[in-house]
């Protein structure tokens, strides 16, 4: 990649950023905020800068807990979506089932789990795999259920194992639906785990904002939420070049 | 080729597509190891009663049997109008997919040979997407012979074809198949007269099947012979006095 195509791609979300601090800095300034509601981006700067080691070790703890969940999620929904396609006793049992950890706030979940889970990572990373069940199950079982009819016609034909259609056929063809599943379950799974943290903790960038907040700590807050917004933008961004690169038959047309 | 190829045996045949009757009472005999080649407007049947023969749906009332008696199913391959490659798998991956699908041992070897005999012997490793349309057609054509079996459905296989490279296909398709049991579905009547051994008319309301008289010599033949140009005009004429006004 050229330096000029770094600095036009670049261009757009610095550009971005730049704009929405200069209005943030004017608010402040010129509507007289008060700096504990919302601290002038220089102090949330300085905040960052001189609690460094403190939001690395918390951001690790979040980072740690997305990804198990990401990971333990999306195994699980790929499997269940996997069972729900091969037998329709489990699809008929587990759809409602599915369907209810989406229907259940986490928000009012969150206790109850801290409860069972403890107050470590375990119940973030349950959370975590809460908020992405869904999506990333309902949206792999779509791409299962919506083979192309001309392929498994031909499968038929060839007097092929129900097994091996499933594995060799409707599988792969469902890989881009399942991915768009696992793009929106990298960008909410954080969610998932700050919840918990919010919740009950000892440590962990939902944790530190919590605490930072009671404390009128406003800057600290505000930086743990920059961290936090950037891991996540980090996150998915990893995510979407990881699918593109693994499902490289699919026309990806992102010429900008 | 392994086994002997049967002539099909249509009795009584009654074919309905999304609840409405495309025909009933149809019967008809497709001579075993010859190209019979089925034409007609679109919408008249074609397609719905290839995948009756295939096994694909189940007809309304009557039967399809091959006339040696022993069961149809397992004998049979079908290749569908659109190419229906996996553009996951490398070129020689999808010639044996029925293997893969089966779950036997593919055999590597001969999904080689036959490629190289549909003149791809050099992109055995390419992606579909990287291969002209008449290139894909021509993984479908190597994975379709892969199978080996007796009976050969293709229902418009050609269609989406520019006419230079419809015609090498046709070529192929003749050399390939030869001494099997094919039944090809076109609304070309070119395609007809050149690959035909039996050319079969489907018109009418009710529809009619009727057979129409073949142009002589060895198939695939020439286009430009003097019987073959013949048998096209008439054949068109048919077509046009069948759809009516």
């Amino acid at each position: 990649m050229s330096m000029r195509r770094i600095a036009g791609r670049l261009g757009r979300p610095v550009g971005t950023l730049c704009g929405l601090g200069l209005l943030w800095w004017g608010i402040v300034r010129l509507g007289g905020v008060p700096p504990y509601l919302l601290p002038p981006p220089g102090a949330v700067g300085r905040a960052l800068w001189a609690q460094r080691g403190l939001l690395a070790g918390a951001a690790g703890t979040t980072l740690l807990e997305t990804g198990l969940g990401l990971l333990l999620g999306t195994l699980g929904g790929g499997v269940l979506a996997l069972l729900m396609m091969a037998s329709a006793p489990v699809r008929r049992w587990m759809m409602p089932l599915v369907l209810l950890s989406q229907a259940v706030p986490v928000f009012a979940l969150a206790p109850l789990l801290v409860l069972w889970f403890g107050f470590g990572i375990a119940s973030k990373v349950v959370m975590a795999v809460l908020v992405i069940f869904f999506p990333i199950t309902s949206s792999f079982f779509d791409g299962l259920r919506r083979t192309p009819p001309g392929w498994l016609d031909l499968a038929r034909s060839m007097d092929a194992r129900p097994g091996l259609v499933l594995l060799r056929l409707r599988l792969p063809a469902a890989l881009p639906a399942f991915a768009s599943g696992l793009r929106v379950a990298a960008a909410i799974a954080p969610l998932g785990a700050v919840v918990g943290e919010w919740v009950g903790a000892s440590s962990g960038l939902g944790f530190l904002m919590q605490t930072a907040n009671t404390r009128f700590e406003t800057d600290l807050m505000f930086a743990a939420l920059l961290v936090l917004a950037t891991m996540t933008v980090l996150l998915w961004w990893g995510v979407d070049r990881a699918l593109a690169r693994m499902l490289y038959w699919v026309p990806d047309d992102r010429s900008d | 080729m392994t086994a002997p190829a049967p002539a099909l045996r249509l009795r009584d045949l009654a074919v309905a597509h999304g609840g409405r009757a495309l025909f009933t009472g149809l019967d008809l005999t497709l001579p075993a190891g010859v190209f019979s080649v089925l034409l007609g407007s679109s919408g008249v049947g074609k397609t719905s009663l290839l995948r009756v023969i295939a096994g694909l749906d189940r007809p309304a009332a009557g039967t399809v049997a091959a006339d040696d008696g022993a069961r149809l199913a397992g004998r049979v391959a079908w290749m569908g109008q659109r190419d229906l490659l996996q553009p996951w798998a490398r070129v020689i991956d999808n010639v044996m997919l029925g293997d893969r699908l089966r779950g036997r041992r593919p055999d590597r070897d001969r999904a080689a040979e036959l490629l190289r005999r549909m003149g791809l012997a050099d992109r055995l490793t390419a992606l579909p997407a990287e291969l002209s349309g008449g290139m894909r057609q021509r993984v479908a054509l190597a994975r379709t012979l892969y199978e080996d079996r007796p009976v050969v459905l293709m229902d418009e296989p050609f269609s989406a074809l520019d006419s230079v490279t419809r015609a090498r296909m046709q070529d192929l398709a003749a050399e390939t198949l030869h001494g099997r049991t094919v039944v090809l579905i076109t609304h070309d009547p070119l395609e007809a007269c050149r690959l035909g051994q039996e050319i079969l008319l489907m018109a009418g309301d009710p529809v009619r099947v009727a057979g129409i008289a073949v142009p002589e010599g060895a198939v695939p033949r020439p286009a430009d012979e003097e019987s073959v140009l013949h048998a096209q005009g008439v054949l068109l004429r048919r077509m046009l006095d069948a759809a009516g006004p």
